[in-house]
């Protein structure tokens, strides 16, 4: 069972950061279906959205219980407003090219995965079998993203140069992951999460390997100018995904089908 | 690089239970790992596979629509090639 000295709403933020991230990058995703540059790499993506948004029902499934407010995972994911999201604002960004929705996979997997490995040993068993399920699913995503990412940083002068400009774009915005809270330390102290420095280092060996074998440069500019996500301040391009994404269920409440 | 298309792969899987792997399909994909992930994601969606095979669809020498005749026809009508005329033991079991 949960740590008793952790309260319950320290845990359902944390849990819907997680979910968030999930469900926010998973429609990101889900946005190339159809568009996708060739047919196999179009079905590649929609399965990564899939597996995104499963991750997010579990998260969502396990903080309404943890709420105990009687909410469902859809209530969490249709039914809150931008301020109520906790996702960091890296996953909300528009996906831009292929080359800047790759990176952004990658960058995004690089600290999902490490994450997750680090909760499948969480005290709080629900957690950890959450994490236990997801992380075999994200190992694959980092596998074909970085394997992408390398192959299209040292690809062509065109694959390079756009490669290169998704990297510089998103880097003021990796930085936020790794910012820890009083809920992220509340978290590390009762043994649920890991603490979020020791996923950075990790994350930074795996980003580190993965772009020198790309012939990338490491932006040398600080890569947390844009925070603030995880506390439900979000940019512009959230609200967008949210009227979409919420449309059906805010204009006929409880629609099924 | 010159060529814009992706080579073609043919992809074999074997199943859960299958012995064999079978064709199933092909895709474009511009090396063998590539094509293995494609095969992944493309083919074995709903759990279909244990393990993926990717032969480059050039590689393969098919025979001939036109020689048909030549090749098949000659095993027609010679019953006595198939193993019917004789009375396996229950013990043998499946052959």
């Amino acid at each position: 069972m949960v740590a008793l000295d952790l309260d319950r709403q320290t845990l359902f933020d944390w849990l819907l950061r997680l979910g968030d991230n999930a469900l926010i990058l998973g429609h990101r995703t889900s946005e190339w279906c159809g568009h996708g540059p060739v047919l196999e790499e179009d079905i590649a993506l929609a399965n990564t959205a899939l597996d995104l948004i499963g991750h997010c029902q579990m998260w969502y499934t396990l903080a309404a219980e943890i709420e105990g407010k009687a909410r469902t995972a859809d209530n969490l994911a249709y039914l809150r407003d931008a301020i109520q999201f906790k996702n960091v604002k890296l996953v909300e960004l528009p996906n831009g090219d292929m080359g800047q929705t790759i990176m952004r996979e990658f960058l995004f997997d690089a600290f999902h995965f490490e994450l997750l490995t680090a909760l499948t040993g969480s005290t709080d068993p629900k957690v950890a079998e959450i994490a236990a399920k997801a992380v075999k699913e994200v190992a694959y995503q980092l596998d074909r993203s970085s394997d992408l990412v390398v192959r299209l940083g040292d690809g062509t002068e065109e694959s390079h140069r756009r490669m290169q400009a998704a990297l510089d774009y998103l880097w003021p915005y990796v930085g936020e992951m790794f910012v820890a809270d009083a809920t992220d330390d509340a978290l590390a102290e009762a043994g649920i999460a890991p603490r979020l420095a020791e996923i950075q280092t990790k994350w930074e060996a795996i980003v580190t390997d993965t772009l020198e074998e790309a012939t990338l440069t490491r932006p040398d500019r600080r890569p947390d100018v844009h925070t603030g996500g995880k506390q439900g301040r979000h940019t512009e391009h959230l609200g967008y995904i949210l009227a979409e994404m919420q449309f059906l269920q805010r204009a006929y409440p409880g629609a099924e089908w | 690089m010159s060529k814009k298309e992706w080579p073609l792969w043919e992809v074999f899987i074997r199943g859960q239970h299958g012995l064999n792997h079978r064709h199933v399909g092909s895709l474009h994909a511009p090396d063998a790992e590539m094509a293995i992930n494609h095969a992944r994601d493309v083919y074995t969606r709903r759990k279909e596979g244990v393990s993926i095979w990717v032969v480059p669809s050039a590689q393969i020498t098919a025979s001939a629509p036109s020689e048909k005749g030549a090749l098949f026809d000659p095993a027609e009508s010679k019953v006595y090639r198939h193993p019917t005329f004789y009375d396996i033991p229950d013990e043998v079991g499946h052959m």
